[in-house]
């Protein structure tokens, strides 16, 4: 086939920003100056086209003739040294390559033949590197290996090219299809332990031992007799047993056997850490919160909103994939956790994302272990892969966080959240009902299949180790998602489908095996399936977690009325099987059964873990020091005001669409100059309605190594606490508990594996425990249990963290608070009470400690504190109210007034702390910053009589925050040294 | 006289809701309709006095943005369009909208006729960016979709949204002909002259947005369906504004134009 290769650059006078923002990246992220960058986007059209075409390609299509120049099998580089080149490996998701394809149909106004096809490459044209330098950039900066391909060439070299292509054509070559393989497993423990890491099955011996029984049972082997299977499992069917009884799915830690033995020696046994306490703790309060609608059951909790309206959330975690190439990891959680509420109940509409990113200090200046990626990297890559995921799906980011902790540079932690709204009823059906019938059809939409992602919902069950395979990496597509969540929700409302789920980790296998469930079985043909290329095997095609399909129930009167819609929407749907009331799960190739699996050993088959836990007695630790005894504390406000986990993000969210679809109440950033930290997110979905959803997140990971109990009561209060701020009401509130631990299974390589599991019962304890002081049910959740990283020597576990997402509903958004002062003169609250609890601080962080106390949450006093402040908000006394939390009292109140821009007169006696250190950086929970005006102050402070609520100072118009400790200590700053303090670290 | 819109939606238009309601809060009839099912039935725009193009991600605005799209529809629905403008009828793009219908040569129109002349692309940031900016039309704008507007204050959400003109007569006829609608400003209301954030792309001549010769053919990169009720507003906290959000103005005029005019 003819290779056209099409080159396109800007004009030599115009401006390159993308070019210029290289540079500036090379520089800050490498070390190297670069003196010039210009970028080439390079096409490459593998089709049989005639010179014409290619010319009208090339200029209607590729060319902006307003700014750009382009060239055919020449190349446009000029004046410089070297040129890198960065294309996709074969069977990587090529998104713009896509597009072009359809643009090029369009001016050819015929389809391409089967495979003709356009890549995506860039051309970085480099001037001032020598050749070395060039290798480093592409290597370090440009390209990830695991998904693409990339050359470095010098000038001389690209003359001697006379513009030929200079990377591969990244096609898959075809391979001869796999036969279907029989496992034996007549083998020994070692053999199956073996045979189960070769195959990367992740199932440990009890439940290998488990399988070979299954297939010994004389009632097995009569039943695949007579079904024409051998005596043996076939590939396919070990491969579905691995993936639907893999952690990622079945969740085994979380409802394990658990002995537990506290840190007095006490011990017990948790029959489950999901019943016992998140599921507990729902019951406990299903009761008190008439909204609940579906929890637990489907893809994500979906709770009343109004009369009419129903609202689903879920957040995800896509930690491992966004390790190995951040971008595309990240994308792929975003617009997965998408998916999960598109196919809540009947199919929810994506109304907003959350996201909360976890990693090392992006200015670590240690090596590297091998396979890990500097966390500037991780950063920068996760950060695009959300903004791209999210801003290309139409679906505004309102809230999120970003925190470091030098742990997180084994794994970092990208959890991706999703609110959705329905109306109550769709085509005459409740909208969160949902049931595949036997004889519906298994219709697969969206995207095609390829070998992208197999084995991930394995691989995100085990440590990230040297064979992690690049396969488990994918790309998302927003775009076919865009298309096909547009589709979904016309075809919802038609009534076309009784059944929908996301085809994500464990791909078909998993969706078609869950939604088999209530029916009662499934047949379906693989060789039906739409493949990207040919050559995967029947398994890899049940398997494959190729992104942007979604899975369906569509009952025969309606399959036409589904396939034509399709059809106009451009959206791929293909007929693969039948649901049945078999009992089991039945997989053909080429009309031949491959696999046959009884239903209830599939979903009932897996044997429970038992597990040991035990708490190890703390470290003895030194008692607190409070280094410095300077009276001016100045300093340390500002210090505190600029660590990682402080200061401002404003940089990274102003990149996420946080307003489309026009719902937006109280965005990111809030005050005078849209520059203050906001508490939660609010929106107002229905439109016409000033009924609202706000969101926020709490996370505390610092405080884990101290207390896994305080660390997660912290977590839910934040979260909580964020919403209280802005006026949402305890009764009203409903959370997602996403766990993000180090593997906690003893083993040799995880020694301390039944203290870390003691860590996550306390945490488990703590959830429970505050979780029903403050009437909050848990309506979904996940967990990831295996963040460590492991080569050679190395092994690095992250923190144990909890990720808890509250959504509050509010019942008049003109009512809600934002976090900023409002006017000179306003009275200064603190609200909440000031403890020593330093321990995990940002200011001893500062100073290389880590402390003592990690703040305890007490619940029964915070709740008389959050239910008073709700009544003063909802009055309508309260100017701004701030949550106090990272960096303590002395943040809060600094970002208070710079985001007033204002300054502020405080006296920090009231408090009842002595030491002004303590008043200005303890971090202890269910405090507040509020600012209420004079003709309010009476009737607030009569409100907040009964719980701790201290005035101690004034806003003013001249801009300067003064404070004064009981100690006599100060603070005295212009705000606008705050806001630079506060900005800085992280202004890229 | 009832004023129908039709709001095309599909291949990752994301702004299609909020435009449809924006439409049908000033009184309009307002219709979503997927490209293909325009394609489909072209007739439809015979009834249609309003044509909108939203805001979204159209092709994920791969190869530059807006460029897919307009290419479909210069191909498949360039004569139907052009008989729709002659005919007099209104058309709004809003920022992907825009940068397609700058990219399909259906702005500036500068002798009524279709060709590109000016383009939209990467903001000088080289960066997607959300934030608020203030605008000023300026005096002798001839954009019917501006009538009674001076100042407003409006979200921009793009990536792409410098404004270049092919040369500097192409702009002097803009500003000549009364073709440039929109410009950003400082918050005091004088010319923001470039300076980021206040012109957050770099936009030659703090263009914001352009309208055609007759007025009634209007691009903007802000989202006017983004400012429709007061809490829309980020400084609603702090300030006295309205109940209704300033960016229905924009989409009352239009309906009041059509119905009078059309």
């Amino acid at each position: 086939m003819p290779i056209h290769r099409i080159e396109v650059a800007g004009k030599p006078d115009q401006r390159d920003a993308a070019g210029a923002a290289l540079c500036a990246r090379v520089q800050e992220d490498l070390g190297i100056s670069v003196e010039n960058a210009r970028i080439v986007e390079v096409y490459t059209l593998d089709a049989a086209l005639t010179d014409e075409e290619v010319e009208r390609i090339r200029e209607e299509l590729f060319t902006d003739p307003i700014i750009q120049t382009s060239a055919t099998n020449r190349s446009l580089a000029q004046n410089y040294d070297c040129v890198i080149e960065v294309g996709f490996l074969p069977g990587v998701t090529d998104n713009v390559g896509r597009s072009a394809l359809e643009g090029v149909q369009d001016i050819l106004d015929r389809a391409l033949a089967a495979g003709e096809g356009v890549y995506k490459s860039t051309l970085y044209v480099l001037e001032g590197v020598t050749k070395e330098t060039a290798e480093r950039i592409a290597a370090e900066l440009l390209a990830n290996e695991l998904i693409e391909q990339y050359v470095v060439k010098t000038a001389a070299e690209m003359t001697a090219l006379n513009g030929k292509p200079l990377l591969a054509l990244p096609v898959v070559t075809q391979e001869q299809v796999a036969a279907v393989a029989h496992v034996p497993l007549d083998l020994d423990d070692a053999g199956l332990v073996a045979l189960s890491r070769e195959r990367m099955l992740a199932l440990d011996l009890a439940e290998m031992r488990v399988i070979k029984q299954y297939y010994e049972r004389s009632e097995t082997r009569a039943r695949r007799k007579a079904l024409g299977l051998p005596d043996r499992p076939t590939d396919i069917e070990l491969e579905i047993l691995a993936q639907t009884w893999s952690e990622h799915c079945k969740h085994k830690i979380f409802n394990a056997v658990i002995a537990y033995t506290d840190e007095n020696g006490e011990a017990r046994t948790i029959d489950s850490l999901f019943d016992t306490y998140i599921k507990g703790v729902t019951d406990a309060v299903a009761a008190r919160v008439p909204w609940l609608v579906s929890v637990f059951g489907d893809n994500a909790g979906i709770i009343q909103f109004d009369d009419a309206h129903v609202f689903a959330l879920k957040a995800e975690t896509h930690n491992s994939p966004s390790a190995l190439d951040p971008y595309g990891g990240a994308m792929t959680g975003i617009v997965g956790v998408n998916r999960d509420v598109l196919g809540a109940g009947l199919g929810f509409q994506c109304i907003f994302n959350t996201d909360v990113f976890c990693f090392a200090s992006p200015y670590y200046k240690g090596t590297i272990p091998p396979r890990l990626l500097h966390p500037r990297r991780v950063l920068r890559g996760v950060h695009s892969g959300v903004r791209d995921g999210g801003n290309q799906s139409g679906i505004p980011d309102i809230n999120g966080a970003i925190v470091f902790h030098e742990r997180f540079l084994g794994k970092p932690l990208v959890f991706c959240g999703t609110g959705g709204i329905s109306p109550a009823v769709v085509a005459g059906r409740p909208a969160h009902v949902k049931a595949a019938q036997p004889g519906d059809h298994i219709v697969m939409t969206g995207g095609r299949i390829g070998k992208d992602g197999i084995h991930g919902a394995t691989f995100s069950s085990e440590a990230l180790h040297e064979g992690s395979p690049a396969t488990a990496v994918q790309i998302g597509d927003p775009i076919t998602q865009k298309k096909m969540a547009d589709f979904l929700l016309e075809a919802r409302d038609q009534g076309l489908f009784n059944c929908i789920t996301d085809c994500g980790a464990g791909g078909l296998s998993s969706s078609v095996g869950e939604m088999a469930r209530e029916p009662g079985g499934a047949s379906i043909h693989l060789d039906k399936a739409p493949l990207k290329y040919a050559g995967l095997a029947p398994w890899e095609i049940f398997l494959s977690e190729a992104q942007e399909r979604m899975t369906l129930a569509v009952p025969p009167e309606h399959l036409d009325a589904f396939l034509d819609l399709a059809r106009r929407r451009e959206v791929e749907a293909t007929v693969l099987g039948v649901y049945t009331d078999s009992g089991s799960l039945d997989c053909h190739y080429n009309g031949e059964l491959i696999g046959s699996l009884d239903m209830a050993f599939l979903h009932e088959g897996v044997p429970r873990m038992q597990l040991e836990a035990k708490l190890d007695a703390p470290e003895p630790r030194g008692e607190l020091l409070l280094p410095g005894d300077e009276a001016d504390l100045t300093n340390d406000l500002l210090q505190v005001l600029g660590a990682l986990n402080v200061c401002s993000k404003e940089n990274f969210v102003r990149m996420y669409d946080h307003e489309v679809l026009g719902q937006s109440v109280l965005k990111q950033f809030q005050g005078a100059r849209q520059d203050g930290p906001g508490d939660a997110g609010v929106i107002a979905p229905v439109p016409g309605s000033k009924r609202g959803i706000a969101v926020a997140c709490g996370i505390c990971p610092k405080y884990a190594d101290l207390d896994a109990y305080r660390m997660t009561a912290c977590a839910v209060d934040e979260a909580v606490r964020n919403l209280v701020a802005v006026g949402v009401n305890l009764g009203a509130i409903a959370g997602l508990d996403n766990f993000c631990w180090p593997d906690p299974v003893q083993s040799p390589t995880t020694p301390d594996g039944r203290h870390k599991l003691a860590q996550l019962v306390q945490a488990c304890g703590a959830l429970y425990d505050v979780c029903l002081a403050y009437d909050i049910p848990l309506i979904s959740g996940k967990d990831s249990m295996k963040n460590d990283y492991r080569i050679g020597d190395t092994k690095i576990s992250i923190p144990p963290t909890l990720l808890f997402t509250a959504a509050g509903i509010v019942e008049n958004v003109e009512q809600v608070v934002s976090m900023d002062a409002k006017a000179p003169g306003h009275g200064v609250y603190v609200l909440g009470e000031t403890r020593n609890e330093m321990g995990g601080s940002e200011y001893l962080a500062l100073r290389g400690q880590l402390g003592v106390n990690a703040p305890e949450v007490f619940p029964l006093s915070a709740r008389g504190l959050y239910e008073r402040l709700a009544v003063a908000i909802a009055r309508g006394l309260v100017a701004s109210c701030h949550d106090c939390s990272d960096g303590g009292l002395g943040v809060a109140l600094a970002e208070t007034a710079l985001a007033g821009d204002m300054g502020m007169t405080v006296t920090l006696s009231p408090l009842n702390v002595s030491n002004g250190v303590i008043a200005l950086f303890s971090e202890s929970q269910s405090r507040f910053v509020a600012t209420v005006a004079p003709e309010h102050a009476d009737a607030f402070e009569a409100i907040m009589q009964d719980s701790v609520c201290h005035r101690v100072g004034e806003t003013s118009s001249e801009p300067m925050l003064r404070i004064v400790c009981a100690d006599d200590r100060r603070v005295e700053c212009d705000v606008d040294a705050l806001r630079q303090a506060w900005k800085q670290p992280l202004d890229w | 006289m009832t004023v129908n819109v039709l709001v095309l939606t599909g291949f990752g238009i994301n702004c299609d809701n909020e435009t449809q309601r924006a439409f049908v809060r000033v009184g309009a009839e307002a219709d979503r309709v997927h490209l293909n099912d325009l394609l489909a039935d072209l007739s439809r725009l015979e009834s249609t006095h309003i044509l909108a193009i939203p805001g979204g991600f159209s092709f994920g605005d791969h190869i530059a943005s807006g460029k897919v799209f307009a290419n479909r529809m210069r191909h498949k629905l360039g004569p139907a369009l052009e008989r729709f403008v002659t005919d007099g009828k209104l058309v709004i793009g809003i920022c992907n909208g825009f940068q397609v219908m700058v990219k399909m040569g259906l702005l500036p129109r500068i002798d009524g006729v279709s060709a590109q002349e000016t383009t939209l692309t990467c903001n000088d940031s080289s960066r997607f960016e959300n934030r608020w900016v203030r605008l000023q039309a300026p005096s002798g704008n001839r954009c019917v979709w501006l009538r009674d507007v001076n100042e407003i204050e409006l979200p921009i959400r793009h990536g792409e949204g410098k404004f270049i003109a092919r040369d500097d007569a192409v702009l002097q006829k803009l500003h000549d002909n009364g073709q440039v609608a929109l410009q950003y400003v400082r918050p005091d209301g004088s010319p923001a002259k470039g300076a980021f954030p206040f012109n957050p792309n770099g936009a030659t001549d703090d263009i914001a947005g352009i309208c055609d010769p007759t007025g009634r053919i209007f691009g903007l990169m802000p989202h006017p369906e983004g400012y429709q009720d007061r809490e829309n507003h980020p400084l609603w906290p702090r300030i006295t504004l309205p109940e209704e959000g300033g960016g229905l103005r924009i989409f009352q005029n239009a309906v009041a134009f059509a119905r009078d005019e059309l």
